[in-house]
């Protein structure tokens, strides 16, 4: 592309940084390559950036398979898109994945919830997807109203920057009204961390499809564009959902990324169509054979909403689960969230628990009445259980080891 | 000490909504489930935000929470203060764990001044401060305290995660001494504070699923003299979390080791 010298040297530079930095186990490479990208070519961002039209995507729980899916309906549609696939969502990996972009065209960039304030800027970004907020590594970041607040400050200096935004979060219905919104209501999920209005305060009361403030009229803002079951409904027009992958969180996901395409000038119900051909997404739901005859699907669970999600769905299957929990630097040094999710739906299932912290895990279960093994490696704790079907549910460094051992992951 | 009783041990969880930041239900379910193990029935009562607090809980459990949802339990606690007190002087016990430790204290004074009045079950106050306190903590319980038939427990664990720095009153006591971490970060080295049936602490994990010593000395203050009940995983999660503390806490350590564990 165009970058300069400067930009190209910043980029290898900040890459080097990051992998000696995670080589000393540091643990935040990411963070200290996006700083020497930043000292070495200020500029990389925008450089980059000239030439690309723009979206941003960020949220909690399933920014990576949402970028994935509009990415997916932008490619199919003949557009050329440049995206972040494999989940590197700081600066130093938005900048090394627009230096390799293919030509001018459209970058669909899965952003960091707290990176997001920073590069909208350099960006130049056009629409913002904004999926959720919810707890996510305590011991890091905090609240969860912060980075809320850090993206309300940012909607309220850039007025003129498309948002499509979850109609049904209190957080980011708060963080995104100042902005020029689409709203998709995409049905309540988790709410253990919105009991709170975010403008003043009060109470929130919450119905079965709705929240609102009774003190200062904070709500769920109308819009007519719904998920209802697996239809998305988009201006009136009733689009199906028809996914590979599994899940109540997916279909969440997928109506975002229609709404986003359509905004983007893609047919939404082409849109939708494609993205069947999505099966796997940077290594969540890929299969780890057990080497005996049989495979076990990896899920990637982050924190107590993600469980939450997961665990309705493993529930409803005859499925073994191992649950494979590290509490390392990028999972959040602190599991207590352990106790907010209900395990108790794994009773009468095959489990295992697994992972550093998989005494953790086992008090847990012991506590929920679930049976279970312990077994520190997530595999050999697969092969243990009985069943035609495994899941392992694992934390972000569990999914990670598992990744570049089975799905040639980075 | 009471005898065992027929009735059903109501353990509170008081506003899960606004108080559960950290993992804060895992120490009703702890407390539920270690008292119908021993065949006594346990009952768990949620006292959502809101609501008042009524006299009639044995356990009342305050956890961890953001801001506002603070401010706002806060404003709920003070109201059903008397209560809260009523029921303490019946013989109910308070656990009360980070934001909730804050809020059964006298006051909470934020970095920027503003005050948020607690309700004085307890002589402590708390004040906003820098760093906060992020990691492994390890406490050896106070024993100069009643803790009933057991006597104290062995070293407590927990993950600590907090900027506050809570001042205990003259005379009254700390849960325990800091092994390893921070705790009540005035520069006194003590955890926690620990009164009749009262227990303030920044240990969550939470506490009581580290700690099944400190659960079962909790209900044997409301429940009676009660059975033995094994622990064997909970004892090995106990020593994991010891075994990591150590390193936070390592010159300490070595000199405290063989108390920790006991
Ligand atoms: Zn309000």
């Amino acid at each position: 592309m165009t970058a300069s010298k400067r930009t190209r040297i910043g980029v290898a530079a900040g890459r080097l940084a990051g992998a000696l930095s995670r080589t000393l186990t540091r643990g935040q490479g990411a963070t200290i390559s996006g700083r020497v990208i930043n000292k070495i070519a200020p500029n990389a961002l925008e450089e980059l950036a000239d030439g690309q039209r723009v979206t941003l995507v960020s949220a909690t729980n399933g920014k990576t398979t949402t970028t994935r899916f509009l990415a997916t309906a932008l490619t199919t549609a003949g557009r050329t898109v440049t995206t972040n696939s494999t989940g590197a969502n700081l600066t130093s990996g938005i900048a090394p994945t627009l230096a390799g972009a293919p030509g001018p065209g459209d970058a669909v960039l899965e952003v960091d919830e707290r990176v997001l304030p920073r590069v909208i800027d350099p960006l130049a970004a056009e629409l913002l997807v904004l999926g959720n907020l919810s707890r996510d590594q305590l011991d890091r970041y905090g609240e969860v109203h912060a980075v809320s607040e850090s993206w309300r400050t940012t909607m309220q200096s850039h007025p003129g920057v498309a948002v499509i935004a979850n109609a049904s979060d209190p957080h980011v219905v708060w963080a995104a009204m100042p902005g020029k919104v689409t709203w998709v209501a995409l049905g309540l999920g988790w709410r253990s961390d919105a009991a709170t209005c975010p403008e003043c305060g009060a109470l929130l009361t919450w119905s079965t499809d709705r929240f609102d403030c009774p003190k200062c009229g904070f709500a769920q803002p109308a819009t007519d564009t719904v998920l209802d079951g697996d239809t998305l409904v988009l201006d009136g027009t009733r689009i199906p959902l028809d996914l590979a992958l599994p899940g109540r969180w997916n279909l969440a996901n997928a109506a975002l990324a229609v709404t986003a395409a359509a905004h983007l000038g893609v047919d939404p119900t082409q849109a939708a169509e494609s993205l069947k051909s999505v099966t796997s997404v940077a290594g969540r739901y890929m299969h780890v054979p057990l080497g005996d005859g049989r495979s076990a699907r990896v899920l990637l669970a982050k924190n107590p909403a993600g469980w939450t999600e997961v665990l309705r769905f493993l529930h409803r299957r005859d499925t073994a689960v191992v649950i494979a929990v590290n509490a390392r630097v990028a999972d959040g040094k602190d599991p207590s969230w352990l106790w907010d999710v209900p395990y108790e739906l794994l009773r009468g299932h095959e489990n295992a628990a697994a992972g550093d912290r998989r005494l953790d895990v086992a008090v847990r279960l012991r506590y929920a009445e679930v049976d279970h093994e312990i077994e520190r490696d997530p595999v050999a704790a697969a092969r243990e259980l009985d069943g035609d079907e495994v899941h392992i549910v694992a934390s972000y460094t569990q999914f990670s080891a598992l990744y570049r051992k089975y799905g040639g992951g980075a | 000490m009471t005898a065992v009783r027929d009735s059903a041990v109501r353990i509170g969880l008081i506003y899960p909504e606004l108080l559960g930041t950290y993992g804060d239900r895992g120490n009703a379910i702890v407390l539920v489930q270690r008292t119908r193990w021993r065949g006594i029935p346990a009952e768990l009562v949620e006292v959502d935000a809101g609501e008042p607090i009524p006299d009639s809980l044995d356990v009342y459990i305050f956890g961890g929470g953001e801001d506002d949802p603070m401010e706002m339990a806060g404003a709920g606690m003070r109201e059903s203060k008397a209560n809260i007190e009523r029921a303490h002087t019946n013989g109910a016990v308070v656990l009360a764990v980070c934001g909730g430790y804050q809020l059964i204290g006298n006051r909470y004074i934020a970095a920027d001044g503003e005050i948020l009045e607690g309700i004085g079950l307890v002589d402590v106050e708390t004040r906003a401060g820098s760093p906060r306190l992020i990691g492994e903590l390890v406490a050896a319980p106070s024993d100069d305290v009643n803790w009933g038939e057991f006597g104290p427990p062995r070293a407590l664990t927990g993950f600590e995660n907090h900027g506050g720095r809570t001042s205990l009153g003259a005379g009254v006591a700390p849960l325990g001494r800091v092994l390893a971490g921070g705790g009540n970060g005035d520069g006194t080295k003590t955890e926690g504070v620990l009164a009749e049936r009262i227990i303030g602490t920044y240990l969550h994990g939470p506490v009581l699923a580290r700690n099944a010593e400190l659960a079962d000395r909790i209900i044997a203050w409301v429940a009676g003299s009660i059975p033995p009940l094994e622990a064997t995983l909970e004892q090995s999660l106990r020593a994991d979390r010891l075994d990591a503390a150590m390193v936070r806490g390592v010159h300490k350590w070595w000199r405290d080791r063989m108390l920790a564990r006991g």
